[in-house]
């Protein structure tokens, strides 16, 4: 709002700002994850190439941009982990949080970097240097040591004064404060390429302007008319006066729910009438902040001090009775399992693991996806038999039958498309099978035998050559009667990864017996195996 | 996709149809002697109805030989020898939008329930209930509409009675493989023959199988079918008009996608 008198009237003020900078957060986040050594030589990958490194590979001449191959030749112990985003969120909350414990209002720039308006707390600590030594303490306390702090006018010279601090590392607080109305000189000596526009960068240069300072000199107007608005913006950012204001964010609602009892309750009914209401106050605030629970984690203490802890799916997603429920069946139907607690439940916690937006799950006019009743009957049986023992069931791709099928219990995501299954049945895959499928496909292959017509066993030797043709065969683990063999193909080669341990080799017949039943049959290593049967 | 499921359902209640059309004649002539008579008809008629009522849908060629002309809600059904029928009887209702659930049967074939038409998303498995097949059952019963499943070699005649009054109750159907006492219908593949496959060549292509269903009382009645009109008898709106008990060989080979257009030598 601001902008347009930036070059003449009064000038605008910009914001005394404190900014924390983690350096290197995607790979402090990944050592912390993967609880690695801190001086691992670690690299995170994206598309290919080298995103980030730690200090260890970096001294041995690994780069950001570098390829994996070229890293790795530079540095053979080297770890690649795929770099990950949403880790680096994840694991900068808890330093948000801390931060926002003793600080109002944080604005969190990008992981690793966040910012504070520094006028506050510093009266309220007594300095800056004071206000940037108890942040350092406080990050100190959760295991963060690696943290420089600039305190600057404006969020540009603040970050600049941040970076700064970490090359005059002489104390055990990396720390540079600008004073007020200095940031402009601060600026004035950094190269044009802090202002990360390249193009504009280029240009300027071109023009013989080497510095901020030098191009702070301009006339702001004049930037303006030349460069656009970007160009005004990059020059306000050179001058000083970046009025980008902090923004602080707002801290997410507390979603989750605890309820104590006080003494503790010994009945199940007694447990979850205690909890409904506060099973209806946790699925009501979840409602008020426009979310739906889809994945639950239920947390039970008991007197004793045991601690039954259980992540529940659902469907769809969990209502009051369903989040009652899933209390009840926690300490129900883990009588045998290990879920069963000895003694009174002291406390109940309850805690929102996946949340999706109402409006993504909201019904339809008439109703939309599966019947709820299905999923309440359904989920029934999975507490009596277990989560597992209830499926639904995709076909993938392979070559043997059992390989085609691919069990998913009640309630867990299906494998959204088919390109996240292990094999696609859509590819070729030669060697599978031709014509109908067989209805009966052994859930492990039974036992067989298969006799030529003078009763020796039949086999194929390795140029995939059959010894006789099959006559007569028996399916079973008795080696029950003898059918005569009608009619049969085979062998039909199937090589699977051969060049790899685990692959398997083998050949696959089809036979019909006199009574019109046909069978498929596998010849493994010599030995006979009935995969399925077209009953 | 609901409409054909309701024009099914409707078609086997005669009774409304009849009823509707004498509910003018009701009003333009109120013979008083003639009006508890034809009420008690309709009464009848309508209670008959429900009685051996909801008929689910079936595959056209099994429709044929089952009593009541199709799997009726609330029945039990078993199937002797072949997985294929049973699945065969599950693929009509579920292409019609039903929930199907599988107990105890882990060799059940989830691509071949495919092949036959079967939603795999509205298809529950349960493959080992272990020693709680009846309360699994009984829950299965509650929520879908066609239950297969393996009987237990024992099970009170009390857990029986109590099952199928369950099934009664909620309009599902039952079909078992193997045996089941009070089953409604037995079926069973009584003679088949596999084309396609020689003494050392060609691959299994066509079956044709005679099916006979058999009621408790002893009568029995049969088809004879090719295996494809089994899998693909629901999903042709043709097939259902298939005169009665054809399958003869050129009526089914003509252009059907079972049959594929190069063979495979070894």
């Amino acid at each position: 709002m601001d902008s347009a008198p930036a070059g003449h009237g009064s000038p605008p003020t910009a914001t005394r700002t404190l900014l924390l900078w983690c350096p290197d957060w995607p790979i402090t986040a990944a050592l912390r994850e993967h609880s690695l050594e801190a001086d691992a030589a670690l690299a995170l990958v994206a598309k290919g190439e080298v995103f980030a490194c730690s200090p260890a590979a970096r001294q041995d001449g690994v780069r950001r941009g570098l390829r994996v191959r070229e890293a790795q030749a530079r540095c053979p112990h080297l770890i690649c982990l795929p770099y990950d985003p949403d880790l680096d969120q994840r694991s900068f909350e808890p330093v948000t949080a801390a931060v926002e414990a003793i600080l109002p209002g944080v604005q969190v720039l990008r992981p690793g970097l966040c910012a504070v308006r520094a006028k506050g707390p510093s009266r309220y600590y007594g300095s800056e240097e004071k206000l940037a030594s108890v942040v350092v303490t406080t990050l100190a306390a959760i295991g963060l040591t690696d943290v420089r702090i600039g305190i600057a006018d404006g969020l540009f010279a603040a970050e600049q004064a941040a970076r700064v601090a970490e090359e005059t590392d002489d104390a055990d607080a990396p720390l540079c404060i600008i004073p007020p109305g200095r940031s402009p000189w601060f600026l004035s000596t950094f190269p044009l390429d802090v202002l990360d526009q390249p193009k504009l960068a280029v240009l300027l240069r071109r023009l013989g302007i080497r510095s901020l300072g030098d191009f702070a000199a301009l006339e702001a107007a004049d930037v303006r008319n030349r460069f656009g608005e970007e160009g005004a913006l990059a020059h306000r950012m050179a001058s000083g006066i970046d009025s980008a204001a902090v923004v602080p964010r707002v801290p997410p609602p507390q979603l989750d729910t605890t309820v104590d009892f006080e003494p503790p309750l010994v009945r199940i009914d007694q447990l979850a009438f205690a909890f409904r209401m506060s099973a209806e106050a946790f699925v009501g605030r979840l409602r008020g902040a426009g979310l739906v629970c889809t994945v639950l984690r239920v947390v039970l203490s008991s007197d004793s001090g045991e601690v039954s802890e259980r992540t529940w799916q659902h469907p769809r997603w969990f209502d009051a009775d369903d989040v009652v429920d899933r209390v009840r069946w926690q300490l129900q139907g883990g009588r045998n399992a290990d879920s069963g607690l000895s003694s009174g439940i002291t406390r109940v916690h309850v805690d929102p693991v996946t949340v999706e937006d109402l409006g993504d799950h909201a019904d339809g006019l008439w109703g939309t996806g599966p019947d709820e009743s299905v999923h309440s009957g359904l989920a029934r049986i999975q507490s009596m038999l277990g989560h597992g023992a209830v499926l639904t069931a995709i076909i993938a791709g392979g070559r043997l039958l059992a390989d085609r099928r691919v069990y998913i219990p009640w309630g867990d995501a299906a494998p959204g498309s088919a390109g996240t299954l292990p094999r696609d049945r859509n590819l070729p895959w030669p060697g599978r099978l031709p014509g109908p499928v067989p209805a009966t496909v052994f859930a492990e292959p039974v036992p067989a035998v298969v006799l030529d017509a003078a009763g020796n066993g039949v086999d194929v030797d390795g140029r995939g050559v059959l010894s006789a043709d099959p006559a007569f065969f028996s399916a079973g683990r008795n080696t029950g009667p003898r059918w005569p063999v009608q009619s049969w193909a085979g062998p039909w080669p199937i090589t699977e990864r051969w060049w790899d341990p685990e692959g398997r080799v083998l050949n696959r017949f089809q036979l019909v017996d006199p009574s019109g039943s046909a069978w498929l049959f596998l010849l493994e290593d010599h030995r006979w195996w009935a995969e399925a049967t077209y009953d | 996709m609901t409409p054909p499921a309701a024009g099914a359902l409707e078609q086997d209640e005669p009774s409304f149809s009849g009823s509707g059309a004498s509910g003018p004649r009701l009003v333009t002539a109120p013979s008083p002697g003639s009006l508890p008579a034809d009420l008690q008809q309709r009464i009848n008629q309508m209670q008959a109805s429900r009685l051996d009522s909801k008929r689910l849908p079936t595959v056209p060629a099994l429709a044929r030989i089952l009593p009541g002309g199709g799997l009726q809600s609330g029945g039990s059904y078993s199937v002797r020898n072949s997985a294929a029928l049973a699945m065969a009887l599950l693929a009509g209702p579920s292409a019609q939008g039903a929930w199907c659930g599988v107990v105890g049967l882990p060799e059940f074939s989830v691509e071949a329930a495919r092949e036959f038409g079967i939603n795999l998303d509205r298809l529950i498995l349960v493959p080992a209930p272990g020693a709680q097949w009846l309360t699994v059952t009984a829950a299965l019963v509650d929520v879908v509409s066609v239950v297969l499943t393996r009987a237990p070699e024992h099970l009170a005649p009390t857990d029986t009675a109590r099952l199928k009054a369950r099934l009664r109750q909620r309009g599902a159907a039952m079909i078992t493989l193997g045996s089941w006492q009070q089953s409604d219908s037995t079926l069973g593949v009584a003679e088949s023959a596999w084309e396609g496959l020689g003494s050392g060549r060609g691959h299994l292509r066509a079956r044709r199988m005679k099916i006979t269903a058999t009621h408790p009382s002893g009568r029995s009645r049969h088809a004879y079918l090719w295996l494809a009109d089994l899998q693909h008898g629901l999903r042709d709106p043709a097939g259902g008009h298939l005169p009665a008990g054809d399958g003869t060989p050129d009526s089914a080979d003509g252009g059907d996608p079972l049959f594929w257009p190069t063979l495979m030598n070894s």
